[in-house]
């Protein structure tokens, strides 16, 4: 059998929750330089599927929170984004990507305007990307307070976890869909925001670290809430068709042929003063060379990340970015670009996996209908 | 009497005469998790010592098992393809891979026996 991969020997961080990993069975294994929980005992089908029916709770304390304060941060920010960040309310929050000077995806992140006078923007990013992102940010905005957030994030996603989170903090399972709140409990406060990043209803919660075993020991007690680990995460999000970065998105990637020109305020497509406004304009109106697809193998062999895809015709027509099982639907399922001619669901298009031809069917994302809450 | 073998790759065979039962050891299949599709090798193949001999695929990632010993497949487990998990519930019996007629029975004891192998693991 293959070795397991071994990390390439530099220290790895540990998440504050590092214990109550290892104490509830978690194998562990290195993402972004964490040591992170992959799996618990029950493993990647049970807690994929467990939150699908009822809720997970995932550490994701290895992304990057911070804080962005000072007039005009907004309108600040937007110089590095597409997305309208002015015209968030406050406790409101939207789902964006730093640009680099092509209009490529430097990182997707979230955006919350904080409520109240001072003008404050909480962001989180993506674990692989924050000290770059810190960086960018801090260079190209130097005239505000930057605030990195030391705190643990926890995500609770399914359709329980509002119950069982209502249950802890109580109002938080009135919170609309992308929106915020903080709750004073004892000595300290829980970010509370309704988003995460499964396709459920869901929550991320962040904390101070010294209070975060005894909020997912919490969780924990309620039978609907079991641990999940990255490999479920990942599981849950290519089946909500959701892109990760590093994998769907990279600096060579625009956000329109990612599929993400919904995250575009209208405004913003008029008055531009974003990073690549040329090419991402004209990918709006002309439509992007190549798209992001779903990808359904007709095959019961997973096709991954990498997988270069042929048309019947033998033309090369793009490769797949995400690929694994899906426990929710039992089969294979990919995500991947194409030209923009392969791009209709049920084109059939082909690779090679172990000498062997396998045919796949472009599909519409996501995989699994999104369950988000509409109040 | 049958004898369990194993490679410091988790592969185990069990040799009955000279057909040798393959499949992964039960720490293999802890560590990749849940098992979801085996890639198996066609009846007749000639397989080295080492070379590549099946693929098990779980929801994360694919691995390949390498033959613990050369020969030639006689028979594959054509229940995985329906229920590739079997490889999880049940890894030294129902969960079974492949069958090697021997080569070399040299090759054999080579392997590591069972209290070698439970030491080696303890190393990992």
């Amino acid at each position: 059998m293959t070795a397991q991969p071994n990390h390439d020997g530099a220290p790895l961080a540990h998440l504050p929750l590092d214990a109550l990993h290892r104490s509830l069975g978690a194998r562990m294994a290195p993402f972004a330089g964490y040591d992170m929980p992959l799996q618990y005992a029950s493993g990647i089908v049970s807690e994929t599927l467990h939150t699908r029916q009822k809720a997970g709770v995932f550490d994701v304390s290895h992304m990057g929170q911070a804080i962005l304060a000072g007039a005009g941060a907004a309108r600040a920010l937007e110089s590095l984004t597409p997305g309208d960040l002015v015209g968030l309310a406050p406790g409101r929050m939207r789902y964006t990507q730093l640009l680099n000077e092509k209009g490529g995806v430097f990182d997707d992140l979230m955006v919350t305007r904080l409520p109240g006078v001072e003008e404050r923007l909480l962001i989180v990013v993506n674990a692989s990307r924050k000290l770059d992102d810190f960086a960018l940010i801090r260079e190209r905005l130097p005239q505000f307070d930057f605030i990195p957030l030391n705190r643990a994030l926890i995500a609770l996603q399914g359709p329980r976890a509002a119950a069982v989170l209502g249950a802890l903090l109580p109002g938080a399972e009135d919170l609309p869909f992308m929106s915020w709140r903080a709750f004073e409990e004892s000595v300290s406060s829980f970010f509370v925001s309704r988003s995460g990043y499964t396709g459920e209803d869901g929550f991320e919660i962040s904390m101070r670290a010294d209070r975060a075993e005894l909020f997912v020991k919490a969780l924990l007690e309620n039978e609907d809430v079991a641990p999940a680990g990255l490999g479920a995460r990942d599981a849950l999000r290519l089946e909500a068709g959701l892109p990760l970065y590093g994998h769907d998105l990279d600096e060579t990637t625009d956000p329109v042929e990612a599929g993400l020109a919904w995250s575009i305020g209208k405004r913003r497509r008029v008055e531009g003063g974003f990073p690549g406004f040329e090419r991402i304009d004209a990918a709006l109106r002309n439509g992007p060379p190549r798209l992001r697809v779903g990808l359904l193998p007709q095959t019961k062999a997973p096709v991954r990340e990498g997988a270069i895809l042929v048309s019947q015709s033998g033309e090369v027509a793009g490769h797949v970015t995400s690929g694994g099982f899906s426990p929710t639907l039992q089969r294979p399922i990919a995500m991947g670009y194409v030209a923009r001619e392969y791009a209709t669901p049920g084109v059939s298009l082909a690779t090679e996996l172990r000498g062997n031809r396998i045919s796949l069917d472009v599909a519409r994302l996501p995989f699994v209908a999104h369950r988000y809450f509409k109040a | 009497m049958s004898m369990l073998r194993f490679t410091k790759d988790h592969e185990y065979l069990r040799l009955d005469g000279d057909v040798a039962t393959v499949g992964i050891s039960d720490y293999a299949q802890v560590q990749l998790g849940d098992i979801v599709f085996v890639d198996l090798p066609k009846i007749g193949k000639k397989v080295t010592k080492g070379s590549e001999l099946a693929v098990v695929e779980s929801v994360k990632a694919a691995s390949e098992v390498y033959a613990p010993v050369s020969g030639e497949v006689v028979e594959v487990n054509a229940e995985l393809g329906e229920k590739p998990a079997l490889v999880n519930d049940d890894p030294l019996a129902g969960g079974w891979l492949v069958k090697i007629r021997v080569e070399n029975a040299g090759e054999v004891e080579t392997l590591m026996d069972e209290a070698a192998y439970a030491g080696f693991v303890k190393t990992l």
